[in-house]
């Protein structure tokens, strides 16, 4: 059972930090169109950690949600250093989320048909979220791709950045192979198969470039609890006002 | 993802997840158009016009009238159309739709059908508590 815990966990982790992450960019965005679509997607993305918070507190008896998201050692966290990062500019943005959100879709339509229930249900009901988020990111991916020489070049910088990071979502947890036996999910490994494969038709038709990375520069530790510098003062900033006075109802 | 339309549906169904093939070039400190979003409640239902959106192409107009429009109230389905490609008559023609008093009998309510209505309820209900005070 501790694996399902370190899966649903890290995909908790992963949504709550990227979700304050894009939400850093409301009120800031290049248009308003853009800043609404781009908030909605951040609110969304606090919602899935909600959701999966709470089927740990129902499941495996943990602290409540709240709990989980702003009393927690950064050290118990589980996201990747992909998530963490700060927002930088909208180029970089943009390539984390088409990036990232493509990882997510794909995992959660593997999850759809999962053996644990709670984790196929709630793929089933957030399919929706997911395929706007997706939709948007490549929207943004294609017009900015093949959009003017400046537009090109940094997308491209973007994405070259980003790929080290980006890979580290697939960081395996130790008792992956669990999960895999059970039918549970059929690991990362897989996932960033389908990943590489899908993302790679979006890039291509963005006329931008694959970047190579060789595996020792890819950014792991996220899942095992060492983190980047950054979600250090991201966590400050978020538990901020529940540290101010414990256990006042909203 | 692209549905057939029948030929008679000039529509053009845009946002196609897989392909997304035809858009426009962002070009340098280019200003957007607008777009016309229309949003419906649930199929069947009109399509009603539900504000603007600033966009490149139709397909952004799309994805931004989704969040825009499409968030809060339970919807469907949402139509864009060019801003440009609406045409209108101006409001210094607003004269043309002020009708005659005297012509009254053209409007629904002249002809009284509420009345009748009621008055046939009333009956009705008088006669289903006389029933049932005789039974």
């Amino acid at each position: 059972m501790n694996a399902v815990k370190d899966l649903i966990l890290k995909m908790a982790d992963d949504s709550l930090i990227i979700g304050h992450r894009s939400s850093e960019w409301t009120g800031l965005g290049p248009i308003l169109e853009e800043d609404i679509a781009f908030s909605s997607m951040a609110q969304d993305k606090i919602g899935h950690a909600l959701a999966l918070y709470g089927i740990l507190h129902e499941q495996f008896g943990e602290l409540e949600a709240d709990q989980l998201a702003f009393n927690r050692k950064e050290s118990k966290f589980r996201c990747c250093h992909f998530a963490e990062l700060p927002i930088g500019e909208y180029d970089f943005s943009l390539m984390r989320h088409f990036l990232f959100d493509h990882a997510e879709a794909i995992r959660y339509e593997m999850l759809s048909s999962s053996s644990f229930a709670p984790l196929a249900q709630l793929a089933r009901k957030i399919k929706g979220e997911i395929k706007y988020h997706v939709l948007h990111a490549n929207s943004w991916i294609l017009r900015l791709g093949r959009g003017t020489e400046e537009s090109r070049h940094r997308m491209q910088s973007s994405l070259n950045f980003c790929m080290p990071y980006a890979l580290g979502i697939f960081e395996k947890n130790e008792a992956e192979s669990d999960l895999i036996t059970e039918g549970i999910f059929a690991g990362e490994e897989h996932l960033r198969i389908l990943w590489e494969e899908q993302i790679w038709k979006q890039i291509d038709q963005a006329g931008l470039q694959f970047p190579n990375v060789p595996e020792k520069k890819v950014h792991m530790g996220g899942r095992s609890g060492r983190h980047t510098v950054h979600l250090h003062m991201l966590l400050e900033e978020l538990s901020q006002v529940f540290r101010m006075e414990q256990g006042v109802e909203w | 993802m692209k549905t057939k339309s029948p030929i008679v549906d000039p529509r053009i169904i845009r946002l196609d997840l897989e392909k997304s093939a035809s858009f426009n070039h962002l070009g340098d400190m280019e200003v957007w158009g607008t777009y016309e979003v229309f949003h419906q409640k649930k199929r069947g239902d009109q399509h009603i016009h539900a504000g603007v959106v600033h966009a490149p192409d139709p397909e952004m107009a799309l994805v931004f009238a989704k969040e825009q429009y499409g968030r809060r109230l339970k919807c469907a389905n949402l139509w864009v159309v060019k801003t440009s490609d609406i045409y209108s008559i101006g409001y210094e023609n607003e004269d043309m739709f002020e009708t005659v008093p005297e012509k009254i009998y053209r409007e629904a309510g002249g002809y009284k059908l509420r009345e009748k209505i009621s008055q046939y309820k009333k009956s009705i209900t008088s006669v289903n508590i006389k029933e049932r005070e005789t039974l």
